[in-house]
């Protein structure tokens, strides 16, 4: 055991300048890392949003909603297959899961069927194939056919407006200008947001979980809101509030002339005049010339333009910014809105109509966010945590093992340099417990040493010479080592499984720590002995004790 | 050399020989009476679960006019219908932590509710840490931690009982029990705040625990081996004491450490270095007096020489 071959002592030995190398960024600002030459390691430690400060969201979406929005779809397309096809039916709606429609003719029964089998698309992919059809369409008992979305057309449906609304949140965090989000989706129906470094979640909140979405509709020509409150609202018609007066209304046709779809451009601004803020936005071509040829129609009758909010504690959100009256036919496809905004809210305004509806409301189920303040005393509370018990354990494994003790301290502080090297080359991430992981392997990795000291104790008491007491520590104490670590690396795995954020830095601080400190116990203090032994023959002789 | 030579203080009496067997039924008997009433304190007290597992919101915040006023703060929240609203002082008198409890209705109720105290803590406040979780997600992770607790033991089990013969893997589990119960038990008598990071701490502390247990099985196994004819509990307690050293020093290592952590690592892990330090301990007592008696019980099968000796990994051990 304390023969090592000249390759082995130079691995070791490499080993020890890699681990230096790569945690020296750490210690060094990123200017100067800029100016480093090409071939050393520039990896920095990741610092988790609990020690950098940051915003941790947990958002899901709303599959009801979306099976919801998706059984209005099939009812439409029923619609128009049938009429278009000529069936007549009679009855058509939508209960929570499926959509019924019920024939007038029983002779149209087959005919039907075909026609309705072209809403399913089957589901796939290029790699499996396809599974089946993403509607399912049967003909009860008589005259009534049911459409039901399957198991894996809801899958696939979330799994489309889980892309979407990840686009969309990351355009509308990427216009705040902040570090890196990291936008994943998480599960079936949830995405996780981290922010690091933004610590103003109030307003991160308001710009993910709200939906804007403008639309133009035109007025109702000849009924006025308080006349359709008094007797009623006509047939594709709604009454709208107004948005700084809700006692307001304006009734309004419910199919938009332009959807918010439809918007390529918006941003805030301030009216030239009144210096109000605005937001000044942008058609795409086609409705462009729609909204061309309706302000051409229409030149002396108002239109209103209307905001979607989305829903707001549990609210929908939709009101009525203005309904101007149309003096001269608008071609160009941009305009601008002033709605009473304030600077700020013209910002955010401006970033929602800009990045696109969301496809379903996202609720926010899990926020953890640390002001940067508190992740600053958190570094530094670990910080003088791991000093002070790396002291203490110097100590003591100084005074407990004399030499040999320093020798292990040496391996100490390698493990400790290996620890952050492999972190910061990996890209792992730091956080609070992560710290508490490293400070406890520090603690524990003294085990190893321990075992063999003691061991070679035993040896010595046991009247063996101390260059085979030496020797029987190591390769007895080899095995217990191996089986002890073994059992705490279970414990990380299952964390690192289990866990998220934290718990998970914790995890894999602990799992590296276990590598690093057996590597650390078992060569580089052995190498060091090794050597001292080597040393000590050469120079006393056979006649030498173990100072232990 | 450029280290100086200087010779280590052996602190420990190798020669002294305690009897630790003369005291198992003393031992079992407490630990026993330690996990039934941990037992009954989790059913009749209860955890203190921590927004993890319960719901609901947390927020630091930090005066930026002087001491926080937690009475005043107390009445000023108090008053606005959320239910419980904790106030509690930190280490440093401008932070206070508020706790809001789980509010009915759902999802975004929640979110409604910390924008109301945030909105009545007004300007004077800066927030420096907020965690709100919702009843799905602390449903979740409830689930979640007994999973992970349930898998690391079965997993440890797996592993001593391979290694070992199945009286080990019986005496870590009952060892194992032993600590999760007791850590639990302490945490639910002075009613520390119970969260996720408190099950990490869990786990280390089996892992830990374990540790020390697989230190003294080995040192049996051996001696097992070597001492053929000597009686089981005579050659448990010499196991004990041969690795008492190792077990005190790598003991109070950790336990140094951990009372670092404990007392200057920052407020926000103070419960989960005190649950590994409370832990530490456990585990210490429990792999001495709990798991090698229990083998004492047990009975092991003292003739390792047969098919035993044929395993590779008892061959390795042998040999060593």
């Amino acid at each position: 055991m304390l023969h090592f071959s000249r390759a082995k002592m130079l691995l070791i030995a490499l080993v020890c300048v890699f681990g230096f190398l790569a945690t020296l960024p750490n210690f060094v600002s990123k200017e100067t890392l800029a100016n480093w030459p090409g071939f050393l390691p520039k990896q920095q430690l990741n610092l988790g949003l609990d020690l950098k400060g940051g915003a941790h969201l947990l958002l899901e979406m709303d599959r009801t909603e979306l099976v919801k929005d998706w059984l209005i779809n099939i009812q439409g397309d029923v619609r128009k297959r049938l009429r278009d096809a000529k069936i007549r039916y009679t009855g058509l709606g939508a209960t929570a899961s499926e959509v019924r429609v019920t024939l007038v003719d029983a002779a149209d029964r087959d005919k039907a069927l075909t026609e309705l089998r072209t809403i399913a698309t089957p589901i796939g992919n290029a790699l499996v194939g396809t599974s089946g059809n993403d509607v399912e369409i049967a003909a009860g008992d008589g005259l009534l056919l049911t459409l039901t979305p399957t198991e894996p057309g809801i899958r696939q449906r979330l799994a489309h407006a889980a892309t979407a609304a990840i686009e969309v949140v990351r355009r509308r965090i990427d216009a705040l200008g902040t570090t890196e989000p990291s936008i994943v989706r998480q599960g079936e129906d949830r995405i996780l947001v981290q922010v690091p470094g933004f610590d103003d979640t109030a307003k991160l909140k308001a710009l993910i979980g709200q939906t804007a979405k403008l639309s133009f509709h035109d007025v109702h020509q000849n009924i006025t809101a308080e006349e359709a409150q008094a007797t009623r609202v006509p047939l594709g018609y709604r009454l709208y509030p107004d948005q700084e007066n809700p006692q307001i209304e304006y009734l309004l046709q419910e199919t938009p002339i332009i959807f918010g779809e439809d918007l390529v451009d918006a941003q805030p601004g301030f009216d030239s005049r009144t210096n109000e803020p605005i937001i000044s936005f942008r058609f795409n071509q086609r409705a462009a010339r729609v909204f061309g040829d309706f302000t051409s129609k229409n030149v002396g009758r108002p239109f209103a333009i209307v905001l979607d909010n989305g829903v707001i504690e549990g609210k929908r959100d939709v009101k009525v910014l203005s309904a101007p009256v149309i003096r001269e036919p608008i071609l160009g496809g941009s305009g601008q809105i002033s709605g009473g905004f304030s600077v700020e809210e013209a910002g955010n305004l401006a970033i929602q109509l800009r990045s696109g509806a969301l496809p379903t409301t996202l609720t926010i189920v899990e926020e953890r966010s640390v002001g940067p303040a508190l992740g600053a005393d958190s570094i530094e509370a670990g910080t003088r945590a791991f000093l002070i018990g790396g002291i203490a354990t110097v100590i003591l494994t100084t005074i407990a093992y004399g030499t040999f003790g320093v020798f292990a301290v040496i391996g100490l502080l390698v493990n400790a340099v290996l620890i952050l090297g492999i972190m910061s080359m990996m890209g792992a991430t730091l956080t609070l417990p992560g710290i508490a992981g490293f400070v406890l392997t520090i603690g524990m990795a003294v085990d190893a040493n321990v075992l063999i000291y003691e061991r070679i104790r035993e040896e010595l008491r046991n009247g063996k010479p101390p260059t085979s007491a030496i020797d029987a520590g190591f390769s007895r104490a080899m095995i217990t080592i191996a089986d002890s670590q073994l059992t705490t690396l279970f414990a990380a795995f299952i964390m690192f499984w289990l866990g998220s954020g934290p718990i998970r830095g914790f995890a894999v601080t602990l799992t590296i720590g276990i590598f690093t400190s057996v590597f650390t116990a078992v060569t580089v203090t052995r190498l060091l002995i090794a050597l001292w032994v080597a040393n000590k023959n050469a120079t006393s002789g056979r006649r030498w004790t173990v100072p232990i | 050399m450029l280290v100086p030579e200087f010779k280590g203080y052996d602190f420990f009496p190798h020669h002294v020989r305690l009897k630790f067997m003369r005291y198992k039924e003393l031992c079992f008997g407490l630990s026993v009476v330690a996990m039934l009433g941990s037992l009954l304190l989790f059913f009749t007290m209860g955890l203190n679960y921590g927004v993890d597992f319960k719901g609901g919101s947390l927020i630091e915040v930090r005066s930026t006019s002087g001491p926080a006023d937690v009475s005043a703060l107390r009445t000023k929240l108090g008053g606005l219908g959320l239910g419980s609203v904790q106030i509690q002082g930190l280490g440093e008198p401008t932070d206070v932590l508020i706790r809001i409890e789980q509010q009915p209705g759902g999802e975004a109720v929640q979110q409604v509710a910390l924008k109301k105290v945030i909105d009545e803590l007004g300007a004077g406040f800066q927030q420096r840490r907020v965690e709100v979780v919702g009843p799905a997600v602390s449903s979740e992770l409830r689930t979640t931690g007994v999973i992970a607790v349930i898998a690391a033991v079965i997993a440890i089990i797996c592993y001593v009982w391979f290694r070992f013969e199945w009286q080990f893997a019986l005496g870590t589990v009952v060892a194992l029990t032993h600590d999760v119960l007791l850590t639990v038990g302490i945490f639910s008598l002075f009613q520390l705040e119970f969260d996720l990071s408190i099950v990490a701490a869990l786990l280390t502390i089996l892992g830990y625990s374990v540790n020390d247990t697989v230190v003294v099985s080995d040192r049996i196994r051996e001696n097992l081996r070597k001492y053929k004819k000597m009686e089981l509990n005579e050659l448990l307690d010499l196991s004990i004491n041969e690795t008492l050293s190792r077990t005190i020093l790598t003991g109070v290592t950790t336990l140094v450490v951990l009372v670092a952590l404990t007392l200057f690592g920052g407020e926000v892990i103070r419960n989960f270095s005190l649950a590994m330090l409370l832990g530490i301990i456990i585990g210490t007592y429990s792999s001495i007096f709990i798991a090698a008696p229990l083998l004492g019980f047990l009975g092991v099968k003292r003739d390792w020489s047969g098919e035993a000796a044929a395993k590779p990994g008892a061959a390795a051990a042998a040999k060593g």
